[in-house]
């Protein structure tokens, strides 16, 4: 399970939690989300401008 | 990004800045003063029966502020980065200011409906309070805009949600945050307008436009969650019954008289939205990438305006392009950008000068040229005007040599 982070606003996407509210359920892997996704808090970046975190 | 906001935060600030920017914070509740002079002049309506007061916030907003504009001048205080985290960090206090604001436009929207409607007033005294309830839901959308951004925060997204409903404009909040910042300063987008568009005309397209995205994006989310468009879970219908049952509740007790006016008061309301969207982005483009996506959304792509007393008012609404590089940011610590482009007056002058559209486009065509350096491909143009645009002003040569 990885997670993706919002390049502007800091808003991370983590596979395990999905994003609920958008209709991604907990557990919805990133390259089923789509590339219009925009980051849920800011929405000015979209998928493609999503940074890879490494897990710690 | 993370360079020009140092480069801003760098400027020495003098002593006299240092002492605003210490009471600068108390300033904020001068936004009360809408609210304030709304319930005021509908008191004094019904106290002296002089129906002129109803005139009164229209007055304040398009003749009174703008001269205090202009007399009082620029704000020049920007946030450090280690007062911005003191400011982030003492959110509570900012956010209250929202609330009791939030508060107060309701309670003045009521009051004024049961002053116009218990009392017998001429047509023109009834016009003011009309246009002076538009004052009234123009500044209370800058609230819910304000409110509406803070998506991780449930106590803010709901009194948005409130706010909006003031006006009927349930779908503003998802169609400003999903739509309208995706979308800015690009052709897609109905709230950003273009080039030789007069504000009436994009009226037509930003009104109808914005809520078709609004109402759709929520269906789409909807869909996503398999739930119905009419499940307790639509935002956009929990924000629209708050207004039917304010409104039916002031119908069912002011009498009937009270519902065309909550109508046609809303209706001037969403026009005031209309031409807030309509001065921020006028002709401003962002340009497509090889990758078929738009360049991100930059400090260039919005008009500002760094006006003290119209700052405070509006949130620092003009300071509009830090405000779409990062919608996330809280209204007390938005900074000016003095390279991004500068409307020459705040927005309430602006919105007036929009009204008279010759007037308009001598102000702002010849800002739009220059901003494009004369490259008229690089502006978003009416289609109706492109040629007329180009055989006018295209000189990219010009401005290269």
């Amino acid at each position: 399970m990885s997670k993706y982070k919002c390049p502007d606003c800091d808003y991370v996407y983590d596979e395990r939690e999905g994003c609920e509210h958008e209709g991604y359920p907990a557990g919805t892997r990133w390259e089923n989300i789509p590339d219009s996704f925009p980051c849920p808090d800011c929405f000015v970046r979209e998928k493609p401008d999503f940074e890879p975190l490494d897990e710690k | 990004m993370s360079q020009t906001m140092t480069d801003s935060t760098k400027i020495e600030i003098s002593e006299k800045d240092q002492r605003w920017a210490k009471i600068k914070k108390y300033w904020y509740m001068i936004t009360f003063i809408v609210p304030a002079v709304m319930l005021a002049s509908a008191g004094l309506a019904v106290y002296t029966g002089n129906g002129a007061w109803f005139w009164s916030l229209v007055t304040v907003f398009y003749l009174i502020i703008p001269i205090v504009d202009t007399i009082v001048g620029e704000d020049p205080y920007n946030p450090t980065e280690e007062e911005e985290k003191e400011l982030t960090e003492n959110d509570a206090y900012y956010k209250r200011i929202l609330y009791v604001a939030t508060a107060g436009q309701w309670l003045a929207l009521i009051a004024t409906t049961y002053a116009v409607t218990q009392y017998q007033w001429t047509w023109y005294e009834i016009l003011g309070a009309i246009l002076s309830i538009g004052s009234l839901h123009a500044v209370g959308l800058t609230m819910s805009h304000e409110l509406g951004h803070k998506i991780k925060d449930r106590g803010q997204v709901i009194a948005a949600q409130i706010c909006s409903a003031c006006c009927g404009y349930a779908h503003f909040n998802i169609e400003h945050n999903k739509g309208h910042h995706k979308d800015v300063a690009t052709p897609n987008d109905p709230a950003s307008s273009r080039m030789g568009e007069s504000l009436y005309k994009f009226a037509l397209r930003e009104l109808p436009g914005a809520a078709h995205r609004g109402w759709e994006l929520e269906a789409q989310r909807l869909k996503r969650l398999d739930k119905s468009f009419f499940s307790p879970s639509n935002e956009l219908l929990q924000s629209m019954y708050v207004t039917i049952l304010a409104y039916g509740l002031m119908t069912a007790i002011f009498g009937l008289m009270a519902l065309p006016f909550l109508l046609v008061t809303a209706i001037y309301g969403m026009f005031q939205l209309t031409m807030a969207n309509y001065i921020e982005h006028y002709g401003l483009l962002r340009q497509k990438l090889e990758s078929g996506r738009f360049e991100r959304c930059q400090p260039k792509h919005s008009w500002n305006n760094n006006f003290k007393a119209t700052n405070l008012l509006t949130l620092h609404l003009q300071r509009h392009s830090d405000h779409h590089a990062h919608p996330t940011r809280s209204y007390q610590v938005l900074r000016d950008y003095p390279e991004a482009p500068q409307l020459p007056h705040g927005y309430p002058a602006m919105m007036a000068l929009a009204m008279v559209p010759p007037a308009w486009r001598y102000v702002m065509d010849h800002r739009v040229v220059e901003w494009a350096e004369g490259d008229m491909s690089k502006v978003n143009i009416d289609p109706a005007h492109v040629d007329k645009m180009f055989a006018r002003y295209h000189q990219p040569e010009a401005s290269a040599a």
